[in-house]
């Protein structure tokens, strides 16, 4: 089964480089302001994917450096949304799991009008071409929802940590 | 259910039963005599005789009929309740026991065990109801008759375990009879195969026996405890295995003999181990889990002679997959160290480290980290414990050893994952004692200290110096060691250091921990931060040669941070005080916004250095002697009347910079000791009443200081009132206040006649805070007399309708903390008010008020009378009135009701909102209707926790509450929007069941708000949006 690793057995890689999580947004006066529109930004979007859990590790997404907000590009006006995320190794096999992830939590938490596109950070995994076709691939994310187990495991990913 | 864990451990049922008169079970009981061999029948024969003997006692008596008239009732009618007719008949002495056993002879001696058993059951329950009016005697021939007839048809044998059971409490028990008993017990009954209730009757009547007759019981050595180990085996209900747990409990800790059964007895109870049983919905009996994992947890680690087999379990269970059994077994572990010592601990030590370190290292719950913390503190805390003899191992070292050697090196890595859990593991076995805080620090702080310097990115040192704090903090946990571990050339580094990143840090949180650790070092090094870090700090803070101003300005916020930060220890204090007050002076002269930023900046820092004093009373006099007499004088010279000056143009005067400086001459005062405010008041009360400036630092003024005086241009002194209000307010209960009826009057005065609202909602207050400590009695009533009178006419009409309103308010609440019988006269007025289309609206606001906390009055903190219940009291006595007016209210004013009403509800514990829903719940539900945004605002607010505590009262309303949540997500304020979606997000927590036909919906209408033009309408709707994704749905 996928999941966090628990109990005896031993991780691939228990000891991983652990990024600074950035801390919460500071809420400014303009937010502030009942009147004042606010776009929807980088950092807005970062802040919805860089709290989900890697499928592996207790750790987030942000901690393990697989996603920055350097690689999160929005454009409110046009409503497109890019989204680039890096595998801790170029073989990680949670690569399309994790792509999953950060799809759905965007799909859950974005306005219909936006288009998303999440792919892998070019160059950083072997089957980079692969992910990033099954994630462009609306009916194949449609039908990887229907699988009860991938759901549980993306559900994971997803839910507050207690 | 609770059953032994482990198909292997579960010895119970399943083996073959060697007692023989158990299988004469289910025949009839004269031929179970006949057949089962010559002892039965003896006892047969000897029961007979001894019936005879019971009988030949019998009088007849008139009442003999009545008895045998019922006695056939309840043997052959199956009448119950003459059972209790019979017993009355014994009490009162219209028959005796012999009586009733004679009259039940015919039965006693059916053949039909049905017949026998309801004989049995009348004389026990009537035994149940009358053992203490027994003779010895009596006693004696009932326990012979009934250890015959546990020999009986197992039809028979509950009654006869009841009537033992009443036996046992008999006082008048002869010696000899409870081991007696307990032998026929133990030898003639199969306890596992009786039903519950039998079982715990059983227990019962050991119980009873272990309490009154210890001696006895341990004359029987280790049968006694074998014969109870064969007893429990096999107990699968709660309700006995709490019983049971209790038994072996008192077995060990009353120091009966185990004898060569400390390992069955160890099988026998450790076979539950871990818990796992789950009380059914709607159990009665209100067993839980945690009972029975606590009841299990005292007896196993109540022993030494466990050790041996209970530390491979532990290790095995925490080896485990389940959360619960690692949870289960640390705490056990950690109950052994309170009693085990290096010869229980030597052999496990490696597996016991070897798990704890797995567990810290890979586990996702921060519940196991805290219980494995927890596990290693006390296991080093144990073997710091033992006494060691000359010749042997020195395990506690051997084993601290292992740990440095485990994580010593994952320090080093301050980017790595593991670099905290092995530091919280160091820190762990720190903790335990001082010897294991040596040998730990005196490895790890050089490391740190080299690794500081080693690393050179911020987020890096960051980690490191948090680590270091951790330890120092370990080190003040054992009080001020001596200052060995630093020498003075690392020590002034180390200043060096946390005074370039208090300063010039650019990240704000490394900033505050090196100002944390400075804090936490100075009452070590008093001297090397006086010395050193003070006047580097000093200098920074008046220098002017930063060209940029906006960089001096924070340069200087840091200084003034800093000096409050590292002012923990007296000496230090009486270096930074005066350096703070020096900069208020300078920077209070000048006229812009700046300023007055300036000025608030300084009193925080005076406030958090007030704060650090109160616990020592040297430090608390000097602070309250030094700063409450300058922030005074300088507030006067600035409130002098100048032609030049008009009123807002200082920023001393400011209303923020006043109420920034309540804090600092109210902490500097609410610790003093009694004789030192007296002094202190014989000299601030003469300042407001007389205009007496002579204690003032600098008392040159060119005017008199009036504050209750007449005229335009006192305006300003009259602002002062506030910090008369921080001092007198503050003081101690019994510290009497000169003129105290004068002042009271002068505030009464001024809080109705002042135009400026601060002046009089201040003087209000003063009032308010010196009525509420005034001791009950005449003078209280006269002057709260004189303020209902100056009242009332200002609040029926006239100008100063809002003065009186808040004087009333501030009054009204002083009453209501104390349960002054006027208070609740005054809550009337203010429920009449709610009416009032002008004053409403405030009054009802006015409810937060008197409910709220007040930051710098009538709280606990200034020694203000408060009792504990007086929101639930409020609640009590109001609320009706307010659902009450709202029903009768106008439509133009039945927002304040509701107003008022959710302010009441808001501020309650919870715990009482709960209890207390249902009756309003419908209000509620109203008042989310209502168009007012402050009362959709607080109603939601105060439904937000309900629905997370009540889910199963709410439950029954969710139709409505997702049509109204829903509804409020499109409000046009942020607010009512932001706490409509916060409301959709807490239905999750509602029972999925409920819930599921309306998720559809739910994230279709979550879909706008996903849009909304403010981010942070847009983040709630993602988290609850999110939430609602996950109910029903796998993973979750």
């Amino acid at each position: 089964m996928v999941g966090p690793g628990l109990g005896a057995a031993p991780l691939e890689n228990a000891n991983p480089l652990i990024y600074r999580r950035s801390g919460e947004r500071p809420v400014t006066a303009r937010e502030e302001d009942d009147e004042l529109p606010d776009a929807i930004d980088d950092r807005e979007i970062f802040d919805l994917i860089r709290s989900i859990n890697d499928p592996e590790h207790p750790l987030t997404l942000e901690e393990l450096n697989v996603v920055e907000q350097m690689r999160v590009k929005v454009d409110d006006a046009q409503s497109t949304v890019s989204v680039e995320f890096t595998p801790t190794i170029p073989h990680c096999s949670m690569a399309t799991l994790i792509g999953l992830s950060i799809k759905v939590k965007l799909l859950r938490s974005l306005p219909e009008r936006f288009k998303l596109d999440v792919h892998i950070t070019p160059g950083t995994h072997a089957s980079e071409h692969a992910v990033n076709k099954q994630l462009a691939d609306k009916e194949r994310v449609a039908a990887a929802l229907e699988n009860s187990h991938l759901l549980e495991v993306v559900n994971q990913c997803l839910s507050a940590r207690s | 259910m609770a059953g032994p864990t482990g198909g292997a451990r579960h010895r119970g049922c399943a083996r073959p039963c060697a007692r023989g008169p158990v299988c004469a079970r289910g025949r009839p009981a004269p031929q179970a005599h006949v057949t089962a061999g010559t002892a039965p029948a003896q006892a047969q024969a000897g029961c007979g005789g001894r019936a005879a003997a019971l009988r030949a006692g019998v009088m007849a008596a008139a009442g003999a009929e009545a008895l045998a008239a019922s006695v056939r009732d309840f043997v052959s009618g199956q009448q119950d309740g003459r059972a209790a007719e019979v017993a009355a008949g014994v009490k009162d002495g219209r028959w005796t026991v012999l009586q009733l056993v004679e009259a039940l002879g015919f039965c006693l001696e059916n053949t039909d065990p049905r017949m026998r058993g309801r004989g049995i059951q009348l004389l026990s329950q009537v035994l149940l109801q009358c053992y203490s009016l027994l003779q010895e005697k009596e006693v004696l021939h009932l326990v012979l008759f009934y250890e015959s007839r546990l020999q009986d048809n197992h039809l028979v044998i509950p009654s006869v375990l009841q009537g033992l059971r009443a036996l046992s409490m008999c006082e008048v028990l002869s010696p000899g009879l409870a081991v007696s008993v307990l032998k026929a017990i133990f030898q003639e009954v199969h306890v596992q195969s009786l039903l519950q209730l039998d079982r715990h009757t059983v227990y019962s009547i050991i119980t009873n026996f272990m309490s009154t007759r210890e001696e006895e019981l341990k004359g029987l050595g280790a049968n006694f405890t074998f014969g109870f180990i064969q007893v429990m085996d096999g107990e699968k209900d709660p309700r006995n295995l709490l019983v049971a747990f209790q038994i072996v409990h008192d077995l060990i800790a009353k120091d009966y003999a185990l004898g060569p059964f400390v390992e069955e007895l160890f099988e026998v109870t450790s076979c539950y181990f871990p818990v796992d049983f789950t009380p059914p919905p709607n159990d009665p009996h209100g067993i839980q889990r945690e009972d029975l994992i606590l009841s299990l947890r005292a007896v196993l680690a109540s022993t030494t002679q466990f050790a041996e087999f209970l530390l491979p379990l532990l290790i095995e269970k925490l080896d485990s997959e389940l959360q619960s059994a690692k949870l289960d077994s640390l705490q056990t572990l950690t109950a052994c160290c309170a009693i085990y010592g290096q010869k229980e601990l030597q052999e496990f030590l490696p597996s016991l480290w070897s798990s704890l370190r797995r567990e810290v290292f890979q586990t996702a719950s921060e519940k196991i980290e805290t219980e494995c913390l927890t596990a290693l503190r006390a296991l080093s805390a144990c073997l710091s414990r033992s006494v060691l003899s000359s010749d042997s191992e020195d395990l506690l070292d051997s084993f601290l050893s292992s740990i440095l050697q485990d994580c010593r090196h994952h320090l080093c890595e301050p980017d790595m994952k593991l670099v905290w859990p092995s530091a919280k593991l160091l820190q762990a076995a720190a903790g335990a004692s001082l010897r294991t805080y040596h040998r730990i620090s005196h490895s790890v702080l050089p490391l740190l200290l080299e690794q500081y310097t080693k690393h050179t990115q911020s987020s890096q040192r960051r980690t490191i110096l948090e680590m270091l704090l951790g330890f120092l903090e370990l080190q003040q946990k054992w009080g001020h060691v001596e200052e060995g571990f630093l020498s003075s050339s690392n020590l002034e580094l180390v200043v060096d250091h946390l005074i370039r990143l208090a300063l010039h840090e650019e990240d704000s949180q490394s900033s505050e921990a090196a100002m944390e650790a400075a804090g936490s070092l100075a009452p070590t090094y008093p001297k090397v931060f006086s010395g050193h870090m003070v006047p580097r700090l000093e200098e920074e803070l008046q220098s002017e040669r930063e060209e940029s101003h906006h960089k001096r300005h924070s340069l200087q916020q840091r200084c003034l941070q800093a000096l409050a930060a590292v002012s923990t220890h007296t000496s230090i204090v009486k270096d930074t005080v005066p350096i703070l007050l020096q900069h208020l002076q300078k920077v209070q002269k000048g006229t812009e916004a700046k300023n007055t930023q300036d000025v608030i900046s300084v009193c925080l820092s005076l406030h958090r250095v007030a704060l650090q004093c109160q616990q020592d009373a040297e430090g608390c006099w000097y602070f309250h002697q030094t700063v409450v007499p300058c922030l005074l004088a300088m507030a006067v010279q600035a409130a002098m009347p100048e032609s030049t000056h008009t009123l807002p143009g200082k920023a001393l005067l400011e209303e923020e910079v006043l109420a920034a400086m309540i804090p600092v001459i109210s902490a500097a005062t609410t610790h003093l000791s009694p004789e030192l405010a007296a002094q202190s008041v014989s000299h601030v009360v003469p300042l407001f009443l007389d205009g007496d400036v002579s204690f003032l630092p600098q008392n040159n003024f060119p005017c008199s200081f009036q504050p209750f005086g007449d005229g335009e241009h006192l305006e300003a002194q009259r602002r002062l009132v506030a910090l008369l209000m921080a001092f007198v307010c503050s003081l101690p209960r019994d510290v009497a206040i000169p003129q105290q009826e004068w002042l009271l009057r002068e505030l009464l005065a001024l809080s109705c006649s002042s135009n400026c609202p601060f002046t009089a909602t201040t003087a209000a207050k003063c009032f308010a805070g010196l009525v509420n400590k005034h001791p009950a009695g005449q003078q209280l009533d006269e002057v709260l007399q004189l303020a209902v009178n100056r009242m009332e006419p200002s609040l029926a009409e006239g100008p100063r309708r809002t003065q009186a309103l808040t004087l009333l308010l501030w009054v009204t609440k002083a009453l209501v903390l104390r349960y002054h019988p006027l208070s609740s006269c005054l809550t009337d007025k203010l429920l009449g008010l709610l009416g009032d289309t002008e004053l409403g609206p405030a009054t009802a606001d006015g409810f937060s008020l008197l409910m709220a906390e007040s930051p710098d009055v009538l709280h606990k903190g200034c020694h203000a009378d408060v009792r504990i219940m007086f929101r639930q009291r409020f609640f009590t006595d109001n609320v009706p009135k307010l659902v009450q007016g709202f029903h009768g209210a106008g439509p133009d004013v039945k927002a304040n009701y509701l107003k008022g009403l959710s302010h009441v509800l808001n501020h309650l514990p919870k715990p009482v909102l709960v209890t207390e829903l249902p009756t309003l719940l419908s209000l509620l539900l109203e008042a989310l209707s209502c168009s007012d945004r402050v009362v959709q605002l607080s109603t939601l607010s105060c439904l937000h926790p309900l629905l997370l505590e009540a889910p199963q009262i709410m439950s029954l309303h969710v139709d409505t509450l997702v049509t109204k949540f829903l509804n409020l997500t499109s409000s046009p304020t942020m607010a009512v929007r932001i706490a409509a979606l916060r409301c959709a997000h807490a239905l999750t927590s509602l029972p999925t069941t409920v819930l599921l036909p309306y998720k559809g919906r739910v994230i279709r209408a979550l879909a706008k708000p996903l849009d909304d033009k403010k981010r942070l309408v847009r983040k709630e709707a993602v988290a609850a949006r999110g939430e609602w994704f996950l109910l029903g749905s796998p993973g979750r």
